[in-house]
């Protein structure tokens, strides 16, 4: 069992981001103190949610780019009625933003589903509406700081027992993730119709279906997100997580996601966002300017999908008898 | 066997009868619409030199939207193009800085965006990694290394001659722009309907798998569409760059959704095997068209983007809730 | 419905009852009748192409029937989908095998009705120690928890018998059960098939293998050409009698007789070996002569062609074409040397089904028809003319999508489009499976006029009618290796049997 998990993906990025954490504490023992390690986690906290939604979508052989534009309106429209409702209890705004994100992500399966458009084409449209929409709606104008309520700011930034309530929030995901794939029917479902769509079919599952939850879940923990980020940064805006859909479609790929279909687990995919997250925040540690994440991130995928793909290459079939010994 | 002098006809429609009914015909009675809309919208639009500033809408877009579709009829993408032209202006206006003359600017242009293609080429056909994952990745690299190089200054300074590609006039009111967007069109429209080549394309879109059965070399034909997509980046780079003056980091930003909407909506079909050169350029013309008539009607640019958003789900939703509204 | 045999005392549990199935361009089914048994084993015979894998998926909830009607207890029921289908109890043992990768055995056997534990989540050591039962019931040594991509073929396919066992089923297929099994596992999986029969399980056996049927089934169905054409119980019948009605006609009159007078040697093949699919192939082929390649499915058969053409690359070997050393890195390569493939999977590999019949016709050759890389149209019309003429083509324009035409329309469109590259070898994999009678005809006697005019052919096929009435000589593998050339007085059914299932060598 042991020696599996060497093997495995996961273990060999939880390699890279320990040596990654050690070139850094080289130089800056600080970097991994405990305080600032649980910072890290904290900013890589809306990636890791957003980017366990994107995994399910692309387990079931779809993708979701238009992940970031739903947390960005969504977060908008909470903004927007904070401003205008300042009394409204917290819990109904979380409720507004899961239920308006997964309406969004609803709207992005049912055409993959019903109308059977190809993912891609589906998300790249709803990426400019959902983007666009923001716009209508705030008129341009950003959602300051000062306008918004202090329960609704304070919300993500509590400490709980150590921990800003993003954080816990992250964390809740990846366990129920954690559950959900490994131990629901429809966690299951998610690997079968991405990994063999064809034998789905014998095995009694919905395709279109199945890809449409998918995308409702996504969109459902993009509008949570939006709220989360919204509340934590104190400010709204029509660009804002602007571009955030490749991040997560990085951490994705980084943590071993294929973009074919029906392959990863939600423990590769942490490490895949911590591994973003970490670069993010030590480079202006060690005195590299920002700038060099963009690029850092990009090699980062073209190595992780070159790596993925030679690790899954298939060699023929196996007929000769000595072959299948020796596999 | 009774009928042995059987003879089978050429074709039961004729080109022409089937040309009326295509999507390419529907696309263009679209054009004449808003165009007779605009018309009559805007007092200011029929003015040929208001209707020349309009092409600078879609044809530096266009120009790679020619590449991207020729590769994504052959059944793969490029969603790196805009940071290709990024990079090349990047190199051009360090270029510049030396004081480099203005035909070396446009070979350092072309040659890198040929570099850029040949990179993707590479890893998609060489190693064999899926090319949506591996452009994803390149575009962070390519704009990556701009933000390197260029932080949060700009180039500016190019030589005065450099101009003509983006800001100068063949004759009267036909831009250098329009004329390199004609030229491309034809050229592209020939290679793709008219050689061995273009047919290439098709049969590997339809089935990559049979066309290698049919003896056709799928890889060199891929390797050569990255190739010219990233030459068309180059392309849309030196012309982008001379028209703006100035190079930033930031350059064509979102570029590759457009480039990939304007294909979609010119009738190419996303999975590939299907789509043809004129299409995408009467889908140019249509979005030239309506972020100008937009724009004299002071909409703003995202809510365009909204309309083009909208564009490029309904015309693939529409024929499909139709058939199903029929059934 | 004939009438029931003494044989079966109780009523069906599942009949079919006057089914039709169309596909565009073929009828797959026409007013089929099936009746399955409480505690017997009723064996569906049929030649390749009959309708039996489309009885199949209509009793499995994949293919809905266009007419007629399925009865469970005697009761018109529906499957519209695959669920409904294993709710009425129906399960089913795939030909091809329908798992899921990246997923676990256990997972594998239970995906769709876990067993449910707190919350109702999936309570994964009751489905671990359940699947565990399963194996063992089978004798087959499978940790529950290995992922499925760790295991050989053989285990995959013990894998899917498990999870057909793992619903409670009244009605168990078995599709080709034993086409990818070893001789001690085909024993084991008759066990199994008493065993069942003695649960009182319905089961429906799907067989090309005349001493399996007659070993293990109790009723016999016989379907042709997508048409019902008896039953009755297996005591009451001779081989030979299955025999006439699968084929409806005596097996000698169909292949057109051959002058056998081969040429000069135009292909050597020298020690082909690769690292997983074969070994060790060796063998020359000459002008004019049809060479048949016989081997139970899986043996590396098609697997070598494809490396012979270019498709993926051997380790080691060398060939030789018209006695000049080539080799062959693609399959332009091999177009370009003259040797050509029509697949075994026509619409994937064959046929690019959404162009054109001529478009599929020149594409090898369009340098030929094309003039410094420019299309002429008239020329590509004019070659897919000439060619599909010589095949006696029926398709209403040649701008027609090849998809759009029947199984054997199909296949003489991919035949037509080697032959126009002028080849000196053309392989022919599997070239008659799945297209009707006719058509199956036409092509027998295209190839002997292939071979008269001086084409060497090779001929890929597990159909023993067909390799005996068409070859010259016969090459059999077993896995992956050559295990006998045979020509002459040898070529029976008894040798190439024996040859192919190894049988009397171990």
């Amino acid at each position: 069992m042991f020696k599996r998990f060497l093997a495995s993906r996961e273990a060999i990025l939880l390699g890279a981001v320990l040596i990654l954490l050690a070139l850094v504490a080289i130089r800056f023992p600080a970097f991994i103190a405990p305080a600032n390690l649980a910072n890290v986690f904290n900013d890589t906290s809306p990636l890791i949610i957003l980017a366990l939604g994107q995994m399910i979508v692309i387990l079931t052989k779809c993708i979701d780019l238009s992940i970031a534009a739903n947390l960005a309106l969504c977060g908008m429209v909470v903004a927007i009625l904070n401003v205008a409702h300042p009394d409204l209890p917290v819990i109904v705004t979380l409720v507004v933003a899961t239920g308006l994100g997964t309406i969004l992500g609803a709207i992005n399966g049912l055409l993959v589903w019903k109308l059977t458009i190809p993912p891609i084409v589906v998300t790249l449209g709803t990426m400019t509406i959902y983007r666009g929409t923001i716009f209508l709606i705030s008129n341009g104008k950003w959602v300051n700081s000062h306008e918004m309520s202090a329960p609704f700011k304070a919300f993500s930034r509590q400490i709980l027992l150590g921990l800003p309530v993003l954080s816990w929030i992250a964390l809740a995901v990846v366990a129920t993730f954690a559950v959900l794939l490994t131990r629901t029917t429809l966690g299951r479902a998610f690997y079968a119709v991405g990994g063999n769509p064809h034998a789905a079919v014998y095995a009694g599952l919905n395709v279109g279906r199945t890809q449409f939850l998918a995308f409702a879940i996504a969109g459902a923990l993009a509008g949570l997100t939006g709220y989360l980020w919204v509340s934590r940064y104190a400010v709204a805006y029509v660009d804002i997580a602007g571009g955030f859909e490749l991040d997560v479609i990085a951490a994705c790929v980084i943590g071993g996601i294929a973009i074919s279909g029906g392959i990863g687990s939600v423990g590769g995919l942490v490490l895949g966002a911590l591994f973003l997250g970490v670069i993010k925040n030590a480079l202006p540690v060690v005195n590299i300017s920002p700038f060099w994440q963009l690029a850092i991130s990009g090699a980062a995928i073209v190595i992780a999908v070159a790596f993925n793909a030679r690790s899954s290459r298939t060699k023929g079939r196996i007929i000769l008898k000595s072959a299948e010994v020796a596999a | 066997m009774t009928v042995t002098d059987r003879h089978i006809p050429d074709r039961l429609q004729s080109p022409l009868q089937r040309r009326l009914r295509s999507w390419e015909t529907l696309l263009l009675a679209v054009a004449v619409a808003i165009f007779t809309f605009n018309a009559f919208a805007s007092p200011y639009f029929l003015n040929a030199w208001n209707l020349s500033d309009a092409t600078f809408n879609f044809t530096e877009k266009a120009m790679i939207a020619f590449a991207m579709a020729l590769l994504i009829i052959a059944g793969e993408i490029d969603l790196s193009v805009a940071a290709i032209i990024a990079l090349a202006s990047t190199a051009m206006g360090a270029a510049a800085q030396f004081g480099a003359p203005t035909l070396l600017l446009v070979l350092i242009g072309l040659a890198v965006g040929l570099a850029c293609g040949a990179f993707n080429a590479v890893l998609v056909t060489v190693m064999g990694l899926p090319s949506i994952v591996v452009t994803i990745g390149t575009m962070s690299l390519f704009r990556g290394i701009s933000y390197i190089v260029l932080g949060d200054t700009a180039y500016g300074g190019y030589p005065k001659g450099f101009k003509v590609f983006g800001q100068g006039y063949v004759w009267w009111v036909f831009s250098w722009e329009l004329v390199i967007f004609v030229a491309l069109a034809l050229a592209f429209g020939v290679l793709l309907h008219l050689t061995n080549f273009g047919r290439a394309v098709y049969a590997i879109g339809n089935n990559a798998t049979g066309a290698l059965f049919s003896g056709i070399r799928v890889q060199r034909v891929k390797f050569i569409l990255f190739l010219l997509t990233g030459l068309m980046s180059g392309v849309a780079s030196v012309c982008l760059t001379s028209r703006l003056g100035s190079t930033r980091p930031s350059i064509g930003l979102g570029m590759e959704l457009e480039v990939v909407t304007m294909v979609v909506l010119g009738g190419v079909n996303i999975l590939g095997g299907s789509g043809t050169i004129p299409g995408v350029v009467i889908a140019a013309v249509v979005m030239g068209l309506v972020t100008f008539g937009l724009g004299l009607l002071n909409v703003p640019g995202i809510v365009m983007s909204i309309v083009i958003g909208l564009l490029l789900i309904g015309v693939i939703a529409l024929p499909r809730l139709w058939a199903m509204w029929r059934r | 419905m004939s009438p029931l045999p003494k044989a079966a005392p109780l009523p069906p549990v599942l009949a079919l009852d006057g089914v039709t199935k169309v596909f565009p361009g073929v009828r797959a089914l026409s007013e089929v009748s099936l009746a399955l048994y409480p505690g017997t084993v009723t064996a569906l015979v049929g030649e390749n192409g009959a309708g039996k894998s489309t009885v199949v998926k209509i009793l499995t909830g994949i293919y809905q029937p266009d007419g007629g009607a399925i009865r469970v207890d005697g009761q018109p029921a529906t499957f519209p989908t695959a669920q409904a289908a294993a709710d009425a109890g129906i399960t089913a043992i795939h030909q091809e095998t329908v798992l899921f990768d990246e997923l676990s055995v256990a997972e594998n056997i239970y995906l769709g009705h876990a067993p449910r534990g707190r919350f109702g989540l999936i309570d994964t050591a009751a489905m671990h120690r359940k699947a565990a039962e399963i194996l063992h019931s089978i004798e087959a040594d499978i940790d529950p928890a290995t992922p499925l991509r760790d295991l050989g073929i053989a285990s995959k396919h013990l894998v899917a018998i498990a999870r057909a066992l793992s619903i409670d089923a009244r009605v168990v297929i078995m599709d080709e059960p034993t086409a990818a099994l070893s001789h001690k596992e085909i024993t084991e999986l008759y066990d199994l098939v008493d065993k069942l029969k003695q649960q009182g399980k319905a089961v429906l056996f799907i067989s090309h293998k005349f001493d399996e049927i007659f070993r293990i089934a109790d009723r016999y169905t016989v379907f042709r050409d997508g048409q019902f054409v008896g039953d009755g119980a297996i005591a009451d019948v001779t081989q030979s009698q299955l025999v006439q009605m699968m084929v409806g006609r005596s097996v000698d009159h169909i292949f057109p007789a051959r002058a056998k007078a081969p040429g000069a040697e135009v292909l050597r093949v020298v020690g082909y070996d690769h690292p997983t699919e074969f070994a060790d192939i060796g063998f020359s082929l000459r002008r004019g002569e049809i060479l048949g390649f016989y081997g139970l499915i899986g043996a590396g058969r098609s697997e070598f062609m494809q490396a012979l053409f270019g498709i993926t690359r051997p380790s080691k070997g060398a060939i030789r074409i018209d006695d000049k050393v080539r080799v062959i890195r693609s399959p332009a390569d091999a177009v370009a040397n003259g040797i050509v493939y029509v697949p075994e999977d026509r619409g994937k590999q064959g046929a690019i089904t959404a162009l054109p019949i001529f478009q599929n016709v020149t594409l090898p050759s369009l340098g030929k028809t094309s003039r410094s890389g420019f299309l002429r149209l008239a020329e590509e019309f004019k070659l897919a003319r000439d060619y599909t003429a010589r095949l006696d083509l029926r398709a209403a324009s040649l701008d027609q999508p090849v998809g759009n035409l029947s199984g054997g329309n199909q296949q003489k469109v991919v035949i037509a489009k080697w032959l126009a590259t002028q080849p000196k070898v053309i392989i022919l994999d599997e070239p008659t499976k799945g297209i009707d009678i006719g058509s199956k005809a036409a092509v027998h006697e295209f190839m002997a006029e292939l071979a008269a005019q001086g084409l060497a052919v090779i001929m890929v096929s597990s159909e023993i009618p067909e390799v005996l009435g068409m070859s010259d000589r016969v090459i059999v593998m077993r896995e992956g290796r050559i295990v006998a050339e045979v020509s002459g007085d040898q070529m029976t059914p008894e040798t190439l049997v024996r040859h192919a299932a190894g049988i009397g060598e171990d």
